[in-house]
């Protein structure tokens, strides 16, 4: 017993060095993790013919820094104004729409016992394994034909193809909430519709912003999608100015680029500083039901 | 009560069931009609029978993509779950700045793939030309070296937190029990702590299998499939058969390598998903 009492003085001895030694090395990867932001930003102030692949190591001088003329120039010609507030329209409408029907839907296919419900689920659990390069095409043409291929009707689209994730989620959720409160809600004498906003909604709750959080990171950021649906000459989001204002010019003036990038990814850092809880919560928990 | 929410179904079923119809189940059934056939137009379209699937066989630049790509996705897959794993251990210890750590490093994930591939592409083609190499458009091993980079900083921080929430997951008490017994913090490690997690283990080699086969964003704005399609994944190379080349053919050959891609990402899916499961543990 003596000696086991010694033993374990040694160790929590070495552990602390241990401890110490990993806060170091944490602390050194976390810098080397933000270091290519960090490199953007600082490029970002340069001048224009200061930035080159050999120079972008080298902090801006008094004669090389620019200030925030970059970020005007860049602002202007990427039209980056209209580009987010189209990415911000497309992202409320469809997440908005996304956690209304889904959960509608997934209460639906948990309470009522038929065929068409379970063929409902297994459909929504399959298309999440789909890759969107087998349906890019022709979901192309058939927004085309029923006109869903502007930034306010797109979310039409998005709610078809992110109920997969949005049904699945609910329905996981829903199957742990107990009937009783709803058949109180019943016998009390309210409709389907009454009973799903005061009573199922509410408790829906967390699992509804852990679904948004989701859906938005994937709606946000989405590329190809609004590429090849939206009409590229009359609507820009974010992602498809970023890689339009790159393609488009022989040259690529580096600067305004640059600072593009960092008004794109500025916000999306604050928000993340500011709601860290529920988005780190809302991919424990899509990770779970997944 | 049933039957009462039965009747309501056109307010809750039909909104959903109608946009999932349009944005997904009859695009794919008629694309897998397509693939069957030759057109320019879809008005117009011909029978070809396999013919297109042959194409897509005999198409060197698919095949190479293939190659590519399962090379991509088995060295990413290994890292970004073994750094992940590491993390989630140390940022377990209790240490002080952990939810700091947690923070920086989830980060990257939040960001776009186009402006993750551009920031990336800044930083190596500038660490590649002073240290007097070719640019990443220029040679495709670094145009891979370079996405698997890329991919580790987008992913590990998203594996490390599920990881994270699998090892909280592990009862204290066999913990205790495995040092009562002598085991050393190894063993723990191996016999108590990796079968206790092995759902998380399942999840992420999922996400991360399917991630990397299907990567897309990332390797248009990284290599852009440079240099002369060498560094294209499969997701790309549909893609440029789709809308960047000429010919009557290529968007029913096109149409023909999604579905062949499909059916990879489903076998794959479902190859992992029966070995990891296998190996987990009832809690």
């Amino acid at each position: 017993m003596a000696k086991k009492t010694y033993h374990d003085g040694a160790v929590s001895g070495a552990r602390r060095v241990v401890d110490a030694a990993l806060i170091v090395l944490l602390t050194a990867l976390c810098l080397l993790w933000i270091y290519p932001v960090i490199l953007i930003l600082i490029n970002s102030l340069k001048l224009e013919t200061a930035i080159s692949t050999a120079t972008v190591f080298t902090l801006p001088t008094s004669e090389t820094f620019v200030g925030l003329a970059n970020y005007v120039h860049g602002v202007t010609q990427m039209n980056f104004l209209s580009s987010f507030g189209y990415s911000v329209i497309i992202t409320v409408t469809s997440v908005a729409l996304i956690i209304l029907c889904c959960s509608m839907c997934a209460w639906y296919i948990t309470r009522v016992n038929i065929l068409a419900s379970k063929l409902m689920y297994l459909l929504c659990a399959f298309s999440m394994v789909v890759p969107f390069q087998m349906v890019m095409f022709t979901l192309a043409k058939t927004a085309d034909t029923l006109k869903l291929n502007t930034p306010f009707n797109i979310c039409i689209i998005y709610l078809g193809f992110g109920a997969g994730l949005a049904v699945f989620m609910f329905t996981g959720f829903m199957k742990s909430v107990p009937l009783a409160i709803e058949e109180a809600a019943m016998i009390d004498g309210c409709n389907p519709l009454q009973i799903f906003f005061k009573v199922v909604f509410p408790i829906l709750k967390p699992t509804a912003i852990s679904t948004a959080i989701l859906e938005t990171m994937w709606v946000w950021n989405d590329y190809l999608l609004p590429t090849l649906v939206l009409d590229i000459k009359k609507y820009r989001t974010i992602p498809m100015a970023i890689q339009y204002f790159r393609g488009s010019y022989g040259r690529v003036e580096m600067g305004p680029m640059m600072a593009c990038i960092m008004i794109t990814v500025i916000p999306i850092i604050i928000l993340y500083l500011a709601c860290q809880k529920y988005i780190i919560e809302g991919v424990v928990a899509g990770a779970v039901k997944g | 009560m049933e039957n009462a929410i039965k009747k309501y179904w056109p307010v809750f079923l039909l909104p959903t069931l109608a946009a999932f119809i349009i944005g997904f189940i009859w695009p794919f059934l008629w694309g897998i009609y397509l693939s069957f056939h030759k057109f320019i137009t879809v008005s117009k379209t011909t029978f070809v029978g396999l013919d297109n699937y042959i194409k897509v066989f005999q198409d060197a630049t698919f095949v190479e993509a293939f190659w590519f790509t399962a090379r991509f996705t088995i060295v990413s897959t290994i890292l970004i779950n073994i750094f992940a794993f590491a993390l989630a251990l140390t940022l377990t210890r209790g240490l002080r700045g952990t939810n700091a750590f947690r923070t920086v490093f989830f980060l990257p994930n939040l960001i776009g793939g186009i402006v993750l591939g551009y920031i990336w592409q800044i930083l190596l083609n500038g660490l590649l030309t002073n240290l007097g190499l070719p640019l990443l458009a220029l040679d495709a091993r670094y145009g891979f070296w370079g996405l698997i980079i890329l991919m580790c900083w987008q992913q590990i921080g998203y594996m490390m937190i599920i990881y994270i929430a699998g090892l909280q997951n592990v009862p204290g008490d066999l913990i205790e029990a495995a040092s009562i017994d002598g085991a050393t913090s190894f063993q723990t490690l191996i016999k108590v702590k990796l079968p206790m997690v092995m759902p998380s283990v399942t999840i992420c080699t999922f996400l991360t299998l399917t991630n990397s086969f299907k990567l897309f964003d990332q390797n248009l704005a990284l290599t852009g499939g440079e240099p002369a399609k060498a560094s294209q994944m499969l997701a790309l190379n549909i893609y440029d058969t789709f809308y960047a080349r000429a010919g009557a053919q290529w968007k029913g050959i096109g149409q023909a390598k999604a579905v062949v891609f499909f059916l990879l990402v489903i076998s794959i899916s479902l190859v992992q998903l029966y070995f990891t499961r296998r190996k987990e543990v009832q809690q």
